[in-house]
């Protein structure tokens, strides 16, 4: 099956071709998809070996001349190696530059914790003026790869994962996509892991937003999503658990409301093996999301006084 | 008064290496500040004053040379300079570090006019312009020269061996390092800035960073298809 990093580069070369600002910069990784581009453009597709302070910093220098540099690693090299050329070689320089990262918080678990970032959007939220894209499928990714690199010059990161939904959804680069509606409870699905929700939320009451765009993030959408479902609202992010969670509670600051993060865990598992494993291990799969979203949702029935009580509560 | 009116009121003086020490004298307090106070000063005059290709009218021209100050600490020299020249008013110099002062102990480029990018945190400027270097090429622009200043402590950033060892193989003829070399490392071998930088295939001229004339030669050397380093002696920081 194609994974969105397969769409990637054949993309980013498309983009090449109709905008001459457009540059790309790497480090090795992902140069083989590349190898047509810098024939074609050997000026503006830069592949600085294993360098990632360089890779952040010269799509920053790229940026100020005034191209528009895509840069391109695994997350945890490109967010958390050269975290501090992010913060100051894009952010306090003022210029603009679309990270795009593949290898997501466990895509290869046969490699270990050294290729995990789990943490990649809750190290960005430190910052300001992210936009951050989390598509689910490879033709959203193509969708916001575009959306990231028409975005003027924005920062603007893009998460590829090999974990994917079956099918693809419109997105827009912005808003949250209502996929189901209910009335005891709001549950966000981020990216990738929206069908394991739908299976886990199945005959639950729930509305479910679909979230490809977390930062900014869409506080109106979840806020109007509450009046009908109530502000019980649970997050799942197939990043570190809770990272949006701060987020949610600004939306909904001036209700009463309870919000259960749930996502990747800080504990390292030192365990090696397969995709879904680590997906279970981290009770991201649809039997332990209707598990913890149940247990949750329930738990809210029983706090409402009767009058605002939902009228039915569908049987687990 | 904010700092755009200031700013439209272009300071018109002729300021020449001579009035250097009194414009620190308006950062400082101390009107006989000494050049050999700051080991950048004489670098800084030599290049706003003779090689680069900048001026006030021209900081929106993408033709312009880029002037990268990456040993972002005690920019005093830096802001005299940047004042002599006109790209800041010389009224700014005496709130230097102060709340509503565009001008810090490190520069920001956002704040500063003529200020092309901020430093204060070490090993960011020679990476900046690699990439700086390399997107005026792919814009055809080869006009520009890059320089990147930088600090001989400041080479023990690791960031900046990533930018030595991509810039020489990678032929940015137009990038420009000069290294101000105090002798303030701590752990380091004679002669060890240029044979780091040759060994990366880069033009190398190490000169008295206190001799205009030197410092001007070796400025202008030519380095066809290399990019070049000139690392400028000055009096031990710790002497």
């Amino acid at each position: 099956m194609e994974t969105m990093r397969d769409r990637f580069a054949p993309v980013v070369t498309r983009l090449l071709d109709e905008d001459p600002r457009v540059a790309v910069v790497l480090a090795e990784i992902g140069a083989d998809a590349f190898a047509d581009a810098v024939r074609r453009y050997p000026d503006r597709v830069v592949n600085v070996g294993i360098r990632e302070q360089l890779l952040v910093g010269a799509a920053a220098g790229m940026a100020l001349t005034g191209l528009r540099p895509v840069v391109h690693t695994f997350a945890s090299f490109l967010v958390e190696r050269p975290f501090e050329q992010v913060k100051l070689d894009l952010g306090h320089q003022d210029a603009g530059a679309v990270l795009v990262s593949a290898a997501a918080s466990f895509d290869w678990p046969a490699g270990g914790y050294t290729h995990m970032a789990p943490g990649d959007v809750a190290l960005l939220d430190t910052l300001d003026g992210w936009t951050v894209h989390v598509p689910g499928h490879p033709d959203e990714a193509e969708t916001l790869v575009r959306h990231a690199v028409a975005a003027g010059d924005d920062k603007v990161y893009v998460r590829l994962s090999l974990q994917a939904n079956a099918h693809p959804l419109p997105v827009d680069g912005e808003r949250l996509r209502t996929v189901r509606e209910g009335r005891a409870g709001v549950v966000v699905a981020v990216g990738p892991v929206l069908d394991a929700v739908l299976t886990a939320t199945e005959g639950l009451d729930v509305t479910v937003l679909y979230a490809t765009t977390v930062r900014p993030f869409d506080a109106a959408a979840l806020r109007r999503a509450t009046e009908a479902a109530g502000t019980d609202v649970v997050l799942v992010e197939p990043y570190l658990a809770g990272t949006s969670v701060a987020a949610a509670n600004d939306a909904l600051s001036d209700v009463p409301h309870r919000v259960l993060g749930l996502g990747v865990g800080r504990r390292e598992l030192r365990r090696y093996g397969r995709l879904e494993e680590h997906v279970a291990a981290h009770g991201l799969d649809a039997r332990s999301l209707r598990e913890r979203i149940g247990a949750f949702t329930a738990a809210g029935a029983l706090l409402r006084p009767p009058s605002t009580a939902p009228e039915r509560v569908m049987a687990h | 008064m904010t700092i755009t009116e200031e700013h439209t009121r272009r300071t018109t003086a002729a300021y020449d290496y001579a009035d250097l020490p009194a414009l620190m004298g308006r950062m400082t307090g101390d009107e006989k500040h000494g050049p050999a106070a700051t080991s950048t000063l004489d670098v800084l005059w030599v290049l706003y004053d003779r090689v680069l290709r900048v001026s006030p009218e021209r900081m929106d021209d993408l033709d312009r040379d880029r002037f990268l100050l990456s040993k972002g600490h005690g920019p005093m020299a830096y802001y005299a300079v940047l004042a002599a020249k006109g790209f800041v008013p010389v009224e700014w110099l005496t709130g230097f570090g102060s709340y509503d002062s565009p001008l810090g102990h490190h520069p920001d480029r956002t704040l500063v006019p003529g200020v092309e990018i901020g430093s204060g945190s070490l090993g960011h400027g020679l990476p900046i312009a690699v990439g700086t270097a390399l997107g005026l090429r792919a814009q055809g622009l080869d006009g520009p020269a890059v320089w990147a200043l930088i600090g001989d402590a400041e080479l023990d950033e690791g960031s900046n061996h990533e930018a030595i060892a991509f810039a020489g193989p990678a032929g940015l003829a137009r990038l420009h390092t000069v290294v101000v070399d105090n002798s303030s490392a701590s752990h380091a071998r004679p002669g060890g800035i240029a044979a780091r930088f040759e060994a990366a295939g880069w033009s190398a001229l190490t000169v008295d960073g206190r001799d205009h004339e030197a410092l001007h030669t070796a400025f202008t050397a030519p380095h066809p298809g290399r990019p070049h380093v000139v690392v400028a002696r000055v009096e031990p920081k710790y002497a």
